[in-house]
């Protein structure tokens, strides 16, 4: 079986992140990268159904800048068999993302797809769905478990009240969430093993695949700094508190 | 309490600039190195220190290995971390690949070893002294003891350590008494040595032993030791472990620092003596051992940067949060945190400089040892190996002595708090201070670098090394007015290292006793100047870089900021040190011994 998995290069998640100055958006020039890491979960997951035996090919798509060759070489060193860069300098907003996904799932023809639920940049949470509902396929987000059996993968959501189980037919998308895996520290060996994998790179035009924004970034600024809290004096004031200012109960 | 975090530009930078990448990589058997292998590398030793190694430092300290009837444990967490470590396959970094390394340059495993370092020094020292072993028996070995012992050292599932020291025989290893009796195709072993890092433990199969003992018929003195390898467990012919060997540890030492490190206590040979095998010739073990005491020795260097910068940036998180007091000359508004009190960023910038100038001068050394190795000519490889020789025992003894003082700074900065085992802060002076003791005094060190270094060779080396230095002072003159203060320590630095040299060389002979008083002076001496260099090239390349395209402006503006106060700060002790140096002897011995 054939498994595609998505990998995003964001700021690292250790990194302090700044605003811009003119509130266009936040500063990566110079900034740490890394994989993100909902797309981590994802790689070590395939890697994880490849060594059970499972998965016998692993392939691996970024969208982005040239440097993120550098993250599919991570997921490679981590385990998967080759990578594809979709190389663009400009922004991809989700639909763009899935719109591309699906072009090289259409040449691919995985059986299953594994995308992190949301990348911890812009937190949009939309992409994986896309993808599925572009290709008119089975979704599972929110994933915290996985067991592939013939043509059918039994899922486990995570979701608002608690778990939910199903049986999903492949071919499928899923997104993984926190709970699924603990990605794997890479060995130095497998560093080494991934600089000589097959990387590909493609352009979006070369997918026929238009990745102009629809959305419009009108500001981004920082979180309003946080004020100094206040005491109570009794149950009483903190529930009418809760109720009538903070409105959470 | 703080998290380490791999400095990994200025790791990339130091990698690039003083260990010279782009030289390296051009190196026969460095195909594969370039700044992508660098970064990548880099990044995942990073993730793997701050992930695994650091949150084992301070449970390491407080629980430290314990010993009970000659078995000794790890500190918690150790054993697993230790498995991990070698199955991520770090420990072959710059092993040969036909024993299943992956014969990368020291240029990248320096930097590694500074990480591992700072993450958790206790516990790198075990693989560290296991590379130490790979290096000597590679070195000196038979076909048949590296067919038997390598892959295993490489692949980690056996660990090394280095058996020298006996009560009577310290940094004076002619008094060695440990001695080896043959017996068919190998020896029985009997003796007592102490000190021995990670002599016993419960992380690997087994541990290979390079223990210096006297042959029955051996001449008296240092000329009379060989080197045996001794394992744990005797080896069968199929390569897996077998008997136990007639090793026990008596006991592990209670110590000041690196508690999660048993020092062990070995008796060899109670029960009839231990099996081993000659390595190389007889009688020459010590000059074997030094194959890989050099190597040690450098790795303690890096050890005292690794510690340094793991104390700074403990310190850093501290100033950064701790609120004490209003700013210098505000009577009201609010309180602020102590990073905002000069005092405490002149200890922030001191330590942060000096970990800097450290980080530059041993990669600039790891960098003259892959070239002393590698490099196609034979005249360019004496050359180097001449520099890397040089700069040994001053990277071993500055860069350490310098830990001890950065460590004092950093519990310095917690004030009262430091003082209190809680915050951590002390951990690291008390792990800092092994450093310039063990592999060698810093007296040990200097005398090494006054006498084999310089004196013998009437400062060649060391000449021909402040020519190259001083070839910084035309870049310097050519940046104009910003730089003239620079320019101006700079020069003052090298003129007095130079007449330090001069006077050594001059005095070397004629007055041993007053050349070894000054020995030590000297040796701080070349570190601070040497420092003093590469930061002021670094402050130049800084400079060049910040107007390039997508220069990283907010890294190269600290480095600028920073190597000015290295030199306008650290830089003018030189004077002070080389004043020492041609004038300071006559006044160390004017007491005789019995005045004391």
């Amino acid at each position: 079986m054939k498994v595609l998995v998505t990998v995003k290069r964001v700021i690292d998640p250790y990194v302090k992140v700044r605003v811009k100055s003119d509130g266009s958006g936040v500063e990566t020039a110079n900034v740490k990268m890394a994989m993100n890491p909902f797309c981590e979960i994802a790689v070590e997951q395939a890697v994880r159904m490849k060594e059970a035996g499972v998965v016998t090919e692993i392939v691996v798509v970024s969208i982005g800048v040239q440097q993120c060759q550098e993250t599919l070489r991570t997921a490679m060193a981590m385990g998967a068999d080759r990578g594809i860069l979709v190389e663009t300098a400009a922004e991809v907003q989700p639909l763009a993302v899935a719109k591309l996904v699906k072009a090289i799932i259409d040449k691919e023809q995985p059986k299953l797809v594994i995308m992190g639920k949301q990348a911890i940049d812009d937190d949009s949470n939309q992409a994986g769905q896309m993808v599925s509902a572009l290709l008119g396929w089975p979704q599972a987000a929110f994933t915290s478990a996985i067991t592939v059996s013939g043509d059918t993968a039994d899922v486990t959501r995570e979701i608002d009240g608690g778990m939910e189980k199903l049986t999903i037919t492949l071919p499928a998308v899923v997104t993984t969430d926190l709970r699924l895996n603990e990605p794997r520290y890479v060995t130095l060996p497998n560093i080494m093993k991934a600089k000589k994998k097959p990387l590909e790179v493609l352009k979006p035009e070369a997918l026929g695949v238009d990745v102009a924004p629809r959305l419009k970034i009108l500001k981004v600024e920082e979180p309003p700094k946080r004020s100094a809290g206040v005491k109570v004096a009794d149950v009483q004031e903190l529930v009418a508190k809760l109720k009538n200012e903070a409105r959470v109960i | 309490m703080s998290t380490y975090t791999a400095p990994l530009k200025d790791m990339q930078f130091a990698i690039a600039e003083f260990a010279g990448l782009e030289g390296v990589a051009a190196l026969p058997g460095c195909g594969e190195v370039n700044a992508e292998l660098v970064e990548a590398v880099l990044t995942e030793a990073g993730r793997f220190a701050q992930g695994v190694l650091d949150p084992l430092n301070r449970s390491g300290d407080q629980q430290g290995a314990q010993w009970r009837d000659g078995v000794v444990t790890a500190p918690a967490g150790f054993g697993e971390a230790y498995a991990q470590f070698a199955a991520a396959g770090w420990n072959g970094l710059a092993a040969a690949t036909e024993f299943g390394g992956q014969g990368l340059p020291h240029s990248i495993a320096m930097p590694l070893q500074e990480m591992w370092n700072s993450a958790n020094m206790a516990f790198c020292l075990c693989p560290m002294l296991t590379t130490g072993v790979q290096e000597a028996l590679t070195h000196h070995g038979s076909a048949a003891l590296l067919k038997t012992y390598m892959p295993r050292l490489v692949s980690g599932e056996w660990t090394g350590t280095m058996n020298l020291t006996e009560p009577q025989a310290g940094s004076d290893l002619s008094a060695i008494r440990t001695h080896a009796v043959p017996e068919g195709d190998h020896y029985r072993i009997r003796g007592t040595k102490i000190f021995i890092t990670w002599g016993e433990h419960d992380m690997a199969a087994n541990i290979v032993h390079l223990v210096l003992a006297r042959l029955p018929d051996a001449p008296a003195g240092v000329k009379g030791i060989s080197m045996f390898v001794v394992p744990k467990f005797t080896v069968n012919a199929d390569g897996s472990p077998g008997q136990r060997n007639d090793i026990r540890c008596v006991s592990i030492e209670h110590k000041l620092g690196i508690h999660g490190s048993p020092t062990c206590v070995l008796a060899y040979g109670d029960n009839g003596g231990a099996v081993g095998d000659l390595v190389g010739e007889p009688n020459r073990g010590l000059e074997y051992m030094f194959t890989m005491m050099n190597h040690a020795r450098l790795g303690v260097g890096m050890e005292g940067v690794a510690i340094a910068e793991r104390a700074y940036q403990h310190a850093l998180a501290y100033a950064k949060t701790r609120v004490q007091g209003r700013a210098i000359g505000q009577k009201s508004g609010d309180r602020v945190t102590i990073i905002h009190h000069p005092d405490v960023r002149r200890m922030l910038m001191t330590m942060r400089a000096q970990t800097e100038a450290m980080r530059a001068l041993g990669y600039y050394a790891a960098g003259a040892l892959d070239r002393s190795k590698r490099h196609p000519e034979a005249p360019e490889r004496a050359r180097q190996q001449a520099r890397l020789d040089l700069l040994t025992p001053v990277v071993k003894g500055w860069c350490t002595e310098l830990a001890v003082e950065i460590a004092s700074l950093g519990m310095q900065i917690h004030g009262g708090m430091g003082f209190v085992e809680e915050t951590g802060a002390a951990q690291y002076l008390r792990d800092a201070r092994i450093t310039t003791i063990y592999e060698g005094t810093t007296g040990i060190q200097a005398n090494d670098l006054i006498g084999r270094k310089v004196g013998a060779e009437n400062g060649t080396t060391a000449l021909a090394l402040m020519a190259d230095m001083r070839a910084l002072d035309a870049p310097l003159a050519a940046a104009g007015e910003t730089f003239a203060s620079m320019r101006a320590g700079f020069t003052l630095g090298i003129d007095g290292l130079e007449a330090a040299t001069r006077w050594l060389v001059d005095h070397y002979c004629r007055e041993p006793e007053a050349a070894a008083a000054v020995a030590v002076p000297y040796l701080k001496l070349f570190g601070t100047v040497g420092g003093g260099w590469l930061m002021a090239r670094a402050a130049l390349i800084a400079r060049e870089r910040m107007g390039e395209p997508g220069a990283d402006r907010k890294f190269l503006e600290a480095k600028l900021a920073t190597a000015r106060f290295y030199l306008e700060h650290l830089l003018p002790q030189a004077r002070a040190l080389a004043q020492t140096v041609t004038g300071g002897a006559a006044s160390t011995l004017a007491l005789d011994p019995a005045a004391f």
